[in-house]
């Protein structure tokens, strides 16, 4: 029963790894399958391991979130328009273009970047809980944010109608 | 986990996302690799709120937000490649050229 | 029967006695999550499957009683083997896949929409204790994991390679995704009336006074945009016999069209469970009759009534056409959920 207590005391690590795993695998696939619907379904997997990853970072409230909107509406949406568009049957045609070897370096560059710079910075981390409830997330958004707020929303209205407006069938 | 292991994912998920920006010649994969990008960004914001100020929220805040913007963007998107569709029968991001000289 | 009324004791006394048995022999304590989960993940598979068998039987008997006859009466006595056969004859039949169906999408389809059927099950208040597990966010994980089952029925309608059943999960998703916002607007009212989005909080506010009393309409739109989501008739198009052969499902048989079958029963049954528990006040009893039944039978007879508010919508109302349901959801619906958020609040600030 040691070995099992052993286990049981490194599942926080093992379930940042795992979905960590996912996350990765799953958005290295949907950049690179041919299929469009398997693309799309594999970055419903990718939103999936982020609010898992969000979850362990005390985020219930974006976790749930994240998976309202993304997975259930965008995702959604996107197989909408992939469907409407008629594009799957072309699985002839070659899916990346020439640049794929400059692709390649122009992202490992700029992670080997990243990663310079992330290692070495120190940040001072604090441990305290993190109050993300939905009472305090409200209750900010409604005094400190209010402005932002607002103005997300009537971004989303322009957004809303403009899309209406873009994909209407001329008549 | 510490914050640098978040931030290192984060930084792994954003360069796939570049990766995949640059390479793909259909724009609902360029769409789908930018959504790759916005989510390691707010990966990044919630592990900061976690680690380093865990009591202004902020980076829950910010996540918001560019969560609701992300969505007007892809539906903007998407009503444009819809659009373009019906024009031009194709989604190859290649075929759209119509204004080159 | 005495330990049905007083269930949270019930509750508690398992968990002391599952930590008292570890620590008699050295057990991490761990193992009690783990022993709890599996019971409970087998005690909701049973009651998903002895559910469904209900409900199928149940709705063809009073199908067969509102069209004025009798329904299936072959198999056992006045028909209530039904369900059993027709388990069996699903499960023995061979499965089949369309040549051009995409293989890993037509073979996940069935269970991207069986997988958060049986989520939401997680936050169901059965009684006072015994919800499976009382999340402070709990509301919105239903509303979450209940979206995610559109991209399960799009796929499954794509993956077919047949143009009539791309067609029916098209139009599903429209249809789930558009009443799934009206749905969520007029849970919105139970939420500003109670404070929390905590399931148990929402059963006990209700103490003295049952939500569809202080929120008529957001009851109705809830019922109606229930209906919707479950693709059940007056709005069921997509699965519709006459119009779509099958809709969504036309290619799917044997076990893969019994999970969908499963997943729209389950799902039936937790939209039903959530109106019980929103508007109809839970596991709380009503004191006026003097009867002195268990939380657990009042939350069941209120979730079976609103079930059987669904089988009767099916066979009394005719089906409605795709652009009619589009325009009822978004010109009717919506504004009349936004009026309700707007009504609610106006009384709750003025007194």
């Amino acid at each position: 029963m040691d070995c099992l207590e052993k286990i049981c005391s490194l599942l926080p690590n093992m379930t940042f790894w795992i979905l960590a795993l996912m996350g990765i695998v799953c958005a290295v696939l949907a950049v690179t399958v041919r299929n469009l619907v398997h693309a799309v379904l594999f970055l419903a997997g990718f939103l999936m391991s982020v609010a898992g990853l969000f979850i362990t970072l005390e985020a219930e409230f974006l976790a749930l979130v994240q998976v309202l909107i993304f997975v259930g509406a965008i995702v959604v949406l996107f197989m909408f328009l992939i469907m409407l568009t008629h594009q799957i049957t072309d699985l002839s045609v070659p899916q990346g273009n020439q640049l794929k070897g400059v692709a390649v370096i122009v992202a490992t560059v700029l992670f080997g970047l990243i990663f310079y710079l992330l290692k070495a910075m120190k940040w001072q981390e604090v441990v305290l809980p993190v109050k993300g409830d939905i009472a305090n997330i409200g209750r900010l958004l409604l005094s400190p944010y209010v402005l932002a707020f607002e103005l997300v929303s009537v971004a989303l209205l322009v957004a809303l109608i403009g899309a209406i407006v873009i994909a209407r069938k001329k008549e | 986990m510490g914050l640098t292991n978040y931030l290192i994912l984060g930084a792994v998920f954003f360069c796939i996302g570049i990766y995949g920006v640059l390479v793909r010649r259909n724009a609902v994969m360029i769409l789908i690799s930018i959504e790759l990008m916005l989510n390691a960004a707010n990966l990044n914001f919630v592990a900061f709120t976690k680690y380093v100020d865990p009591v202004k929220l902020t980076g829950h805040i910010f996540t918001i937000f560019v969560i609701t913007i992300e969505a007007a963007e892809v539906v903007v998107g998407l009503a444009i490649i819809l659009a373009g569709y019906r024009c031009l029968k194709s989604i190859k991001v290649e075929d759209i050229n119509l204004m080159k000289w | 029967m005495q330990f049905l009324y007083d269930t949270q004791l019930l509750v508690n006394n398992i968990h002391s006695f599952l930590f008292g048995m570890c620590s008699l022999y050295g057990l991490p304590v761990v193992l009690v999550t783990i022993v709890a989960m599996v019971i409970t993940v087998a005690l909701v598979g049973g009651f998903i499957s002895v559910n469904v068998m209900l409900l199928v039987l149940a709705e063809r008997k009073i199908a067969g009683h509102i069209q004025d006859r009798l329904g299936p009466m072959r198999v056992g006595p006045h028909g209530i083997l039904q369900t059993v056969a027709d388990a069996i004859k699903l499960l023995l039949k061979e499965s089949i896949r369309p040549k051009i169906a995409d293989k890993w999408a037509y073979f996940f389809a069935p269970v991207i929409v069986m997988a958060p059927a049986i989520m939401t099950y997680l936050i169901i208040p059965w009684s006072p204790g015994l919800i499976i597990r009382d999340l402070n966010l709990g509301l919105l994980y239903l509303l979450a994991v209940s979206s995610l089952g559109v991209i399960g029925i799009i796929l499954a309608g794509w993956s077919s390679g047949n143009k009539y059943s791309l067609l029916g999960g098209l139009r599903s998703g429209a249809q789930i995704v558009s009443y799934e916002v009206a749905m969520s607007l007029s849970v919105i009212g139970v939420i500003m009336l109670c404070g929390s989005l905590k399931i148990s909080e929402i059963v006990e506010a209700q103490q003295y006074c049952w939500y569809v009393v202080k929120q008529p309409l957001a009851f109705f739109l809830f019922i109606i945009a229930a209906t919707a989501e479950c693709n059940r008739a007056p709005f069921d198009l997509p699965e519709a016999e006459s119009e779509l052969v099958a809709g969504f499902h036309t290619e799917y048989g044997g076990i893969k069209f019994a999970m969908f079958f499963l997943a729209e029963y389950a799902n039936m049954f937790v939209a039903s469970a959530m109106g019980a528990t929103l508007f109809l006040g839970g596991w709380q009893g009503l004191p006026i009759l003097g009867l002195a039944l268990p939380p657990l039978v009042w939350f069941l007879l209120k979730t079976y009534l609103i079930v059987f508010v669904f089988i009767w919508f099916r066979w009394t109302y005719p089906r409605i056409r795709v652009d009619q349901l589009m325009s009822f959801g978004w010109k009717v619906l919506l504004p009349l959920a936004f009026l309700n958020i707007g009504i609610t609040g106006l009384v709750m600030v003025l007194g």
